[in-house]
């Protein structure tokens, strides 16, 4: 004989409205939960992996992880950016930037104070960064007390706005652009010119040299010759590795948060799955005994539980998922420790993460399901059709 | 009291339910005191730092050094009291997971300013008599299993090269909300390893006053002194200085609160229908009972007292094994985090929520129950 039909399972959800609607919300919250924290991470991650092009790569000092802990003296850049392996810019110079990081002190619209990376940029830097676009404004004129910040510090930070004023390193500067850098780590920074902050903020070396190879396979040598010179210690990183690696830590903390938080949780909730499906097995004792006599198999009563439970979750997932939709418009931000800066990110909700909440949803079904759907199978007929 | 008898035979009777209620009310609880504990402990962290404590640094962040020379002229504020001094290494032992901090300081003034770090005194002398010397906290310590005399390579990131550091003592500290996950060493050693250039820079200045009202003026005499220099300077107990680096974490507090809140609806959702649920499986036996002779009253709040019941038990279980966590493990990171200890507060918010999630959940059957007409529901077949 065939498995029960499809809807008899879900006709079941239906008779028992209160109760399903009840379990689904719980089920749904706990979706929630998971996509919101995956979003969480992702976000972090995603705005630090965009950040570098896989077409770039960065010389620091060796051994440093993040541009801070980095020094590259002028020697150091010019005897980078001689290096044949760089591509040419439009006008013949080497397609490559010697850059100034330090960070700063600023405060946010909510009043407390955070780290900002402030960069120093040569002509190069804007046009190394394919995804960092001037989004209002204009940039910055050498030489004169102008800066562009990026669209999540004019956003959140105070007197960061176009045209407004701000101290830094005891003078005044106008804000003239906004850099819109598609959510990555440069939205979080203030850009300036390099040769005038190395004088203003009293650093008379570079961070690093970012340069675009002519093409990305010359990477390995231009790594080997570089990191062999005995005269300057540095590391040729690919951009997009070295900005990704940052992520590391942090995200690894708030993905580790979220899978301890969701998985306990998702016990609890699992739990409530088993009371109602437990609940729903019990109440129709007869029912199941009846199927049993017309001839279902004991496989075909077990897997339409089953199906009552997961398609109970999948109720539930897709509550969170639609639930969890308007989170991507957030925006936090929280310190990443490579640079002990802020790096603001959106929420990053992905298809993929979507899918995630369901399939756990639909876990949590198969687990809650399980026990109740083999007492319902295993229920010996005669008894259950005799019951009440 | 005289039904408790009837309520947990009722509960007993349908074991199975009553233990995944429980438990699911438990696990809501427990996550609850987690993720408050992770808050309430960043506010101890804060409550640790002293007020009688100022920490100057670069007006800019962090990362900008302030001159050697500024350690005079500050001894001669008036108000201060005492001037040690440090740097901040951030060095890798063995591997860059081994997350723990490490700080070059003055020996001599540092165990002058910093009594919360317990050492005995002949470790002190240790420390203090050999420059190539470091004190590590007894968590550290215990961690990666390190005795005295033991030489412990760091490798510098901001400082490069390898440093060897001999360990002449295991610190403690006085209260538990020092954190003893940090390496100390004689900043003299480091200065001298410098190239000129890098020699003769401070990273924060720690100054001691004789009381907590004297810090605004104090540190505004000496923000004052410096605010036309090339290196600015900002000073604040250590306290704010502390409170600047948790605000730097951004909105924990709030994520933490959204979980949280979360975590609650869920699992007040799954214990309402769980109630809902034993309350309509017993309406004839409730209509039995007011059949002879229980009030209304009596039985709502019969059926009430098991939803609390149920779920101050599962509130308890969770709020008590939080605790055992956080007390048997290290969840501070290498010092990352602060020590998590689950405070009574929170444990008491925690059993105030199940009572709550109870009260809640033990509403909608019990108002059935009381209302329950008799002869609808005894004409009513299971």
């Amino acid at each position: 004989m065939a498995g029960i039909p499809l809807v008899y399972s879900i006709r079941n959800l239906a008779v028992r409205r209160t109760s399903t609607t009840l379990t689904a919300l719980g089920i749904g919250a706990v979706a929630w939960v998971f996509i919101f924290t995956l979003a969480l991470a992702g976000g972090f991650e995603a705005a630090l992996r965009t950040t570098g092009s896989p077409k770039n790569a960065i010389v620091v000092r060796s051994g440093a992880a993040s541009e801070l802990m980095s020094i590259v003296s002028r020697e150091g850049a010019s005897s980078i950016t001689a290096q044949p392996e760089i591509a040419r810019a439009a006008d013949g110079s080497p397609f490559a930037a010697s850059e100034l990081v330090v960070i700063w002190n600023l405060e946010r619209n909510s009043g407390s104070t955070t780290n900002v990376i402030v960069r120093g940029v040569s002509p190069h830097s804007l046009a190394l960064r394919e995804k960092a676009k001037l989004h209002a404004g204009r940039l910055f004129r050498p030489g004169l007390n102008e800066i562009v910040v990026g669209k999540l510090v004019s956003e959140r930070f105070k007197q960061c706005a176009l045209d407004d004023k701000i101290k830094l390193a005891g003078r005044e500067w106008t804000v003239v652009g906004i850099l819109d850098a598609a959510g990555s780590a440069y939205d979080s920074e203030v850009w300036g010119d390099v040769e005038l902050f190395m004088p203003v903020f009293d650093r008379p070396v570079f961070q690093n040299v970012t340069l675009r190879l002519d093409d990305p396979t010359h990477f390995e040598a231009l790594k080997k010759r570089l990191e062999a010179d005995p005269r300057y210690s540095l590391q040729v990183k690919r951009e997009d590795e070295f900005y990704a690696a940052q992520s590391g830590m942090m995200a690894t903390f708030l993905r580790g948060l979220g899978l301890f938080v969701t998985i306990i949780m998702a016990l609890g909730a699992v739990f409530g799955a088993l009371n109602t499906m437990y609940a729903s097995v019990a109440s129709r004792t007869k029912e199941i005994g009846t199927l049993l006599a017309l001839g279902f198999s004991r496989g075909a009563v077990m897997t339409s539980v089953l199906v009552e439970s997961v398609a109970l979750c999948l109720v539930g997932g897709v509550i969170g998922c639609l639930l969890a939709l308007p989170v991507r418009s957030f925006t936090t931000g929280t310190m990443s420790f490579a640079t002990f800066s802020e790096l603001a990110f959106r929420f990053d909700v992905t298809p993929m993460m979507m899918v995630s909440g369901l399939v756990f949803a639909a876990l949590m079904g198969l687990v809650g399901g399980f026990f109740p759907a083999r007492r319902a199978a295993m229920m010996p007929i005669t008894e259950a059709v005799r019951q009440a | 009291m005289k039904y408790l008898g009837y309520i947990t035979a009722h509960l007993w009777r349908h074991k199975r339910r009553t233990f995944l209620t429980v438990s699911s009310i438990a696990i809501a609880l427990f996550l609850f005191c987690t993720l408050r504990t992770v808050m309430t402990s960043f506010d101890a962290a804060l409550r640790a730092s002293a007020d009688t404590r100022l920490v100057v640094r670069h007006a800019a962040s962090l990362v900008f050094p302030l001159p050697f020379s500024y350690r005079d002229r500050l001894a001669q504020i008036d108000g201060v009291t005492g001037v040690s001094y440090g740097n901040w290494f951030g060095g890798i032992y063995q591997d860059p997971k081994n997350n723990f901090a490490q700080f070059a300081v003055d020996v001599p003034t540092f165990v002058k300013l910093f009594p919360e770090v317990e050492m005995p005194p002949d470790q002190v002398s240790a420390w203090l008599a050999e420059r190539t010397s470091c004190v590590v906290g007894a968590t550290l310590a215990a961690k990666y299993g390190w005795k005295l005399g033991d030489a412990i390579p760091i490798q510098g990131t901001i400082y490069p090269g390898e440093y060897r550091f001999t360990v002449r003592g295991i610190y403690k500290g006085k209260t538990a909300d020092v954190d003893e996950n940090t390496l100390f060493f004689h900043w003299d050693y480091l200065n001298e390893a410098m190239p000129a250039v890098r020699k003769d820079w401070v990273g924060i200045y720690w100054l001691e006053i004789p009381n907590g009202d004297m810090a605004a003026d104090v540190s505004g005499r000496v923000d004052a002194l410096y605010a036309n220099s090339s290196q600015p300077t900002k000073t604040e107990t250590e306290k704010a200085f502390q409170a600047s680096f948790i605000s730097m974490m951004g909105n924990v507090s709030l994520l933490m609160t959204i979980l949280g809140s979360a975590i609650l609806f869920a699992i007040l959702l799954v214990t309402i229908n769980t109630m809902m649920m034993a309350a309509r499986e017993r309406t004839t036996e409730i209509a039995v009972l007011k059949t002879i002779g229980f009030s209304d009253d009596l039985v709502l709040r019969l059926v009430g007292a098991e939803a609390i019941l149920v779920s101050v038990t599962g509130g308890i279980l969770g709020c008590v094994a939080a605790w055992l966590i956080f007390q048997r493990v290290d969840f501070t990171a290498g010092g990352m985090f602060p020590n998590f200890t689950v405070m009574p507060q929170t444990v008491g918010l925690g059993i105030v929520l199940a009572i709550a999630m109870g009260l809640v959940s033990g509403l909608v059957p019990a108002l059935q129950a009381g209302r329950l007409r008799i002869a609808t529901a005894l004409r009513k077949v299971a």
